[in-house]
Protein backbone atom coordinates (compact mmCIF):
# COMPACT_ATOMS: atom_id res chain seq x y z
CA UNK A 1 0.00 0.00 0.00
CA UNK A 2 2.36 2.22 1.24
CA UNK A 3 5.59 3.96 2.17
CA UNK A 4 5.92 4.40 6.07
CA UNK A 5 8.21 5.63 8.30
CA UNK A 6 8.22 4.99 12.01
CA UNK A 7 10.03 6.87 14.85
CA UNK A 8 10.19 4.23 18.02
CA UNK A 9 13.51 4.79 20.31
CA UNK A 10 15.43 1.42 20.32
CA UNK A 11 16.09 1.82 24.31
CA UNK A 12 14.34 3.21 27.12
CA UNK A 13 14.33 2.89 31.22
CA UNK A 14 11.74 1.10 32.20
CA UNK A 15 8.50 3.36 33.11
CA UNK A 16 9.80 6.17 30.42
CA UNK A 17 7.19 7.92 28.66
CA UNK A 18 8.34 7.21 25.22
CA UNK A 19 7.32 8.90 22.15
CA UNK A 20 6.26 7.37 19.16
CA UNK A 21 6.04 9.65 15.63
CA UNK A 22 4.60 7.67 12.46
CA UNK A 23 4.22 8.72 8.39
CA UNK A 24 2.45 7.11 6.03
CA UNK A 25 2.11 8.13 2.21
CA UNK A 26 -1.08 7.93 1.39
CA UNK A 27 -3.57 10.43 -0.78
CA UNK A 28 -6.44 10.33 1.85
CA UNK A 29 -8.86 10.93 -1.02
CA UNK A 30 -11.79 12.42 0.72
CA UNK A 31 -14.58 11.87 -1.80
CA UNK A 32 -15.86 14.89 -1.87
CA UNK A 33 -13.55 16.01 -5.30
CA UNK A 34 -14.38 15.74 -8.75
CA UNK A 35 -11.95 14.37 -11.23
CA UNK A 36 -11.38 16.71 -14.26
CA UNK A 37 -14.63 15.17 -16.51
CA UNK A 38 -17.07 15.90 -13.29
CA UNK A 39 -16.79 12.23 -12.53
CA UNK A 40 -16.78 11.89 -7.97
CA UNK A 41 -13.49 10.53 -6.85
CA UNK A 42 -14.56 7.96 -4.57
CA UNK A 43 -12.95 7.78 -0.94
CA UNK A 44 -10.16 6.44 -0.10
CA UNK A 45 -8.69 7.41 3.18
CA UNK A 46 -6.84 5.44 5.93
CA UNK A 47 -9.36 5.15 8.43
CA UNK A 48 -8.08 3.13 11.64
CA UNK A 49 -4.86 2.91 13.01
CA UNK A 50 -3.80 0.67 15.95
CA UNK A 51 -0.50 0.42 18.11
CA UNK A 52 0.23 -2.86 20.16
CA UNK A 53 3.00 -3.33 22.38
CA UNK A 54 3.58 -7.05 22.69
CA UNK A 55 0.10 -7.59 21.43
CA UNK A 56 -1.70 -4.94 24.04
CA UNK A 57 -3.19 -2.28 22.21
CA UNK A 58 -2.14 1.01 23.62
CA UNK A 59 -3.06 3.51 21.05
CA UNK A 60 -6.06 3.40 18.92
CA UNK A 61 -7.46 6.13 16.10
CA UNK A 62 -10.47 6.44 13.67
CA UNK A 63 -9.37 8.51 11.00
CA UNK A 64 -11.60 10.54 8.93
CA UNK A 65 -11.10 12.99 5.38
CA UNK A 66 -10.16 16.15 7.22
CA UNK A 67 -7.07 14.29 8.02
CA UNK A 68 -4.09 15.65 5.62
CA UNK A 69 -2.94 13.33 2.99
CA UNK A 70 -0.23 11.19 3.87
CA UNK A 71 -1.10 11.01 7.77
CA UNK A 72 1.51 11.98 10.09
CA UNK A 73 0.63 10.84 13.75
CA UNK A 74 2.80 11.08 17.24
CA UNK A 75 1.81 9.81 20.48
CA UNK A 76 3.19 8.66 23.95
CA UNK A 77 3.24 5.08 25.45
CA UNK A 78 5.06 4.00 28.53
CA UNK A 79 8.17 1.74 27.78
CA UNK A 80 7.06 -1.44 30.22
CA UNK A 81 9.13 -3.98 28.87
CA UNK A 82 11.20 -5.32 25.95
CA UNK A 83 9.77 -6.59 23.25
CA UNK A 84 7.84 -5.29 19.89
CA UNK A 85 5.87 -2.43 18.94
CA UNK A 86 3.54 -3.15 16.13
CA UNK A 87 2.17 -0.06 14.41
CA UNK A 88 -0.99 -1.14 12.09
CA UNK A 89 -2.98 1.22 9.46
CA UNK A 90 -6.09 0.37 7.89
CA UNK A 91 -7.52 1.77 4.58
CA UNK A 92 -11.01 2.26 2.72
CA UNK A 93 -9.72 -0.64 0.27
CA UNK A 94 -9.15 -2.96 3.22
CA UNK A 95 -5.26 -2.95 2.81
CA UNK A 96 -3.36 -2.92 6.11
CA UNK A 97 0.31 -1.59 6.44
CA UNK A 98 1.93 -3.10 9.31
CA UNK A 99 5.71 -1.87 10.62
CA UNK A 100 7.05 -3.07 13.82
CA UNK A 101 9.86 -1.87 16.55
CA UNK A 102 12.16 -3.65 18.97
CA UNK A 103 12.46 -1.84 22.08
CA UNK A 104 15.33 -2.84 24.73
CA UNK A 105 13.58 -1.88 28.30
CA UNK A 106 16.50 -1.76 31.09
CA UNK B 1 -47.74 29.91 -38.81
CA UNK B 2 -46.76 26.76 -38.84
CA UNK B 3 -43.16 27.82 -39.02
CA UNK B 4 -43.78 29.86 -35.42
CA UNK B 5 -45.37 27.28 -33.73
CA UNK B 6 -42.65 24.62 -35.00
CA UNK B 7 -40.20 27.18 -33.38
CA UNK B 8 -42.80 27.90 -30.73
CA UNK B 9 -42.52 24.19 -29.47
CA UNK B 10 -38.80 23.83 -30.21
CA UNK B 11 -38.13 26.72 -27.60
CA UNK B 12 -41.02 25.33 -24.82
CA UNK B 13 -39.35 21.68 -25.65
CA UNK B 14 -35.81 23.01 -24.96
CA UNK B 15 -36.43 24.81 -21.94
CA UNK B 16 -38.37 21.91 -20.42
CA UNK B 17 -35.51 19.43 -21.37
CA UNK B 18 -33.05 21.66 -19.86
CA UNK B 19 -35.02 22.43 -16.21
CA UNK B 20 -35.41 18.45 -16.05
CA UNK B 21 -31.76 18.17 -16.64
CA UNK B 22 -30.48 21.07 -14.09
CA UNK B 23 -32.85 19.50 -11.60
CA UNK B 24 -31.47 15.74 -12.40
CA UNK B 25 -27.84 17.17 -12.09
CA UNK B 26 -28.68 19.42 -8.96
CA UNK B 27 -30.22 15.85 -7.26
CA UNK B 28 -27.82 13.81 -8.30
CA UNK B 29 -24.76 16.29 -6.93
CA UNK B 30 -26.75 15.99 -3.56
CA UNK B 31 -26.50 12.62 -3.30
CA UNK B 32 -23.06 11.97 -4.18
CA UNK B 33 -21.64 14.65 -3.06
CA UNK B 34 -23.75 16.30 0.55
CA UNK B 35 -24.09 19.09 2.18
CA UNK B 36 -20.84 21.37 0.74
CA UNK B 37 -20.04 22.00 4.64
CA UNK B 38 -20.82 20.29 8.30
CA UNK B 39 -23.14 23.55 9.95
CA UNK B 40 -22.22 23.98 13.60
CA UNK B 41 -25.69 21.84 14.09
CA UNK B 42 -23.94 18.70 12.09
CA UNK B 43 -21.37 19.27 14.54
CA UNK B 44 -23.51 19.61 17.44
CA UNK B 45 -25.16 16.66 16.27
CA UNK B 46 -21.41 14.82 16.16
CA UNK B 47 -20.53 15.76 19.52
CA UNK B 48 -24.14 14.57 21.17
CA UNK B 49 -23.50 11.44 19.16
CA UNK B 50 -19.68 10.94 21.31
CA UNK B 51 -20.94 12.29 24.92
CA UNK B 52 -24.63 11.71 24.95
CA UNK B 53 -26.52 13.64 27.55
CA UNK B 54 -23.38 14.36 29.68
CA UNK B 55 -22.23 17.80 30.04
CA UNK B 56 -19.12 19.24 28.41
CA UNK B 57 -16.74 21.49 31.20
CA UNK B 58 -14.10 23.77 29.46
CA UNK B 59 -10.91 23.17 30.77
CA UNK B 60 -8.08 20.18 31.10
CA UNK B 61 -7.40 20.40 27.34
CA UNK B 62 -4.94 21.89 25.63
CA UNK B 63 -5.03 22.42 21.77
CA UNK B 64 -1.73 23.25 20.38
CA UNK B 65 -2.37 25.34 16.27
CA UNK B 66 -0.98 28.18 14.14
CA UNK B 67 -3.41 30.63 14.74
CA UNK B 68 -2.72 31.87 11.21
CA UNK B 69 -2.71 28.81 9.35
CA UNK B 70 -0.84 29.20 5.01
CA UNK B 71 -2.22 25.86 3.89
CA UNK B 72 -5.91 24.27 4.69
CA UNK B 73 -4.54 21.53 2.90
CA UNK B 74 -2.28 20.31 5.82
CA UNK B 75 -2.37 21.88 9.44
CA UNK B 76 -0.26 20.52 12.38
CA UNK B 77 -2.41 20.46 15.47
CA UNK B 78 -1.15 18.87 18.92
CA UNK B 79 -3.89 18.01 21.31
CA UNK B 80 -3.11 17.23 25.31
CA UNK B 81 -4.99 16.52 28.11
CA UNK B 82 -3.68 17.16 32.01
CA UNK B 83 -4.20 13.90 33.49
CA UNK B 84 -2.50 11.92 35.75
CA UNK B 85 -2.55 9.10 33.37
CA UNK B 86 -3.04 6.03 35.95
CA UNK B 87 -5.56 2.93 35.86
CA UNK B 88 -8.23 4.82 37.77
CA UNK B 89 -7.69 8.33 36.10
CA UNK B 90 -7.14 8.41 32.96
CA UNK B 91 -7.61 9.74 29.17
CA UNK B 92 -10.35 7.01 27.77
CA UNK B 93 -10.52 9.24 24.22
CA UNK B 94 -9.89 12.24 22.68
CA UNK B 95 -12.54 13.59 19.57
CA UNK B 96 -11.51 15.97 17.78
CA UNK B 97 -14.45 18.15 16.25
CA UNK B 98 -14.47 20.92 13.53
CA UNK B 99 -17.49 23.56 12.19
CA UNK B 100 -17.04 23.79 8.03
CA UNK B 101 -15.96 21.06 6.99
CA UNK B 102 -17.95 18.51 4.72
CA UNK B 103 -17.81 16.24 7.37
CA UNK B 104 -17.79 17.45 11.52
CA UNK B 105 -15.52 14.76 12.52
CA UNK B 106 -11.87 15.03 12.53
CA UNK B 107 -10.60 12.01 14.22
CA UNK B 108 -11.05 10.10 17.34
CA UNK B 109 -8.06 8.90 19.59
CA UNK B 110 -8.54 6.11 22.10
CA UNK B 111 -5.73 6.16 25.00
CA UNK B 112 -4.93 3.70 28.09
CA UNK B 113 -3.41 4.22 31.34
CA UNK B 114 -0.38 2.60 29.22
CA UNK B 115 -0.19 5.54 27.15
CA UNK B 116 1.71 7.42 29.82
CA UNK B 117 0.90 10.98 28.60
CA UNK B 118 -2.73 12.16 26.99
CA UNK B 119 -0.91 13.79 23.91
CA UNK B 120 -1.45 13.51 20.39
CA UNK B 121 0.07 15.58 17.21
CA UNK B 122 -1.13 15.21 13.93
CA UNK B 123 -2.27 17.07 10.24
CA UNK B 124 -5.37 17.99 9.33
CA UNK B 125 -7.61 19.89 6.71
CA UNK B 126 -9.27 22.70 7.22
CA UNK B 127 -11.99 24.11 4.15
CA UNK B 128 -12.45 27.74 5.47
CA UNK B 129 -11.57 29.99 8.92
CA UNK B 130 -13.43 27.77 11.48
CA UNK B 131 -13.18 26.85 15.49
CA UNK B 132 -11.88 23.44 16.03
CA UNK B 133 -12.87 21.96 18.99
CA UNK B 134 -11.29 19.07 21.13
CA UNK B 135 -13.28 16.90 23.62
CA UNK B 136 -11.64 14.46 25.78
CA UNK B 137 -13.29 11.77 28.16
CA UNK B 138 -11.87 10.71 30.93
CA UNK B 139 -11.62 7.32 32.48
CA UNK B 140 -14.45 8.40 34.96
CA UNK B 141 -16.86 9.06 32.05
CA UNK B 142 -16.23 12.73 32.45
CA UNK B 143 -15.99 15.04 29.11
CA UNK B 144 -13.76 18.40 28.77
CA UNK B 145 -13.11 20.31 26.17
CA UNK B 146 -11.41 23.28 24.80
CA UNK B 147 -11.62 24.99 21.08
CA UNK B 148 -9.35 27.22 19.40
CA UNK B 149 -10.30 29.28 16.69
CA UNK B 150 -7.78 29.02 13.05
CA UNK B 151 -7.68 31.67 10.47
CA UNK B 152 -7.22 29.59 7.24
CA UNK B 153 -6.09 31.67 3.95
CA UNK B 154 -5.64 28.54 1.38
CA UNK B 155 -8.27 26.27 2.17
CA UNK B 156 -8.50 22.75 1.63
CA UNK B 157 -9.54 21.54 -1.50
CA UNK B 158 -13.02 20.57 -0.98
CA UNK B 159 -14.81 20.96 -4.56
CA UNK B 160 -11.98 19.37 -6.96
CA UNK B 161 -9.97 20.33 -9.48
Amino acid sequence: MAQALINVPFKARRGEIIEIKTLISHVMETGYRRSNSGEPIPRDIINAFVCTYNGDVVFRAELFPAIAANPFMSFFTVATESGVITLSWTDDKGATEVRTAKITVE
Amino acid sequence: MDHRRLRGATRRGFLAGAGRLAGGLGAAQLITVGPAAATPDAMAAAIRYVVGEAEVRDGKVSIEAPPLVENGNSVSITVAVDSPMTPADHVASIYIFNEKNPQPNVANFHFGPRAGRASISTRIRLADSQKVLAIAKLSDGSFWSASADLIVTIAACVEGT
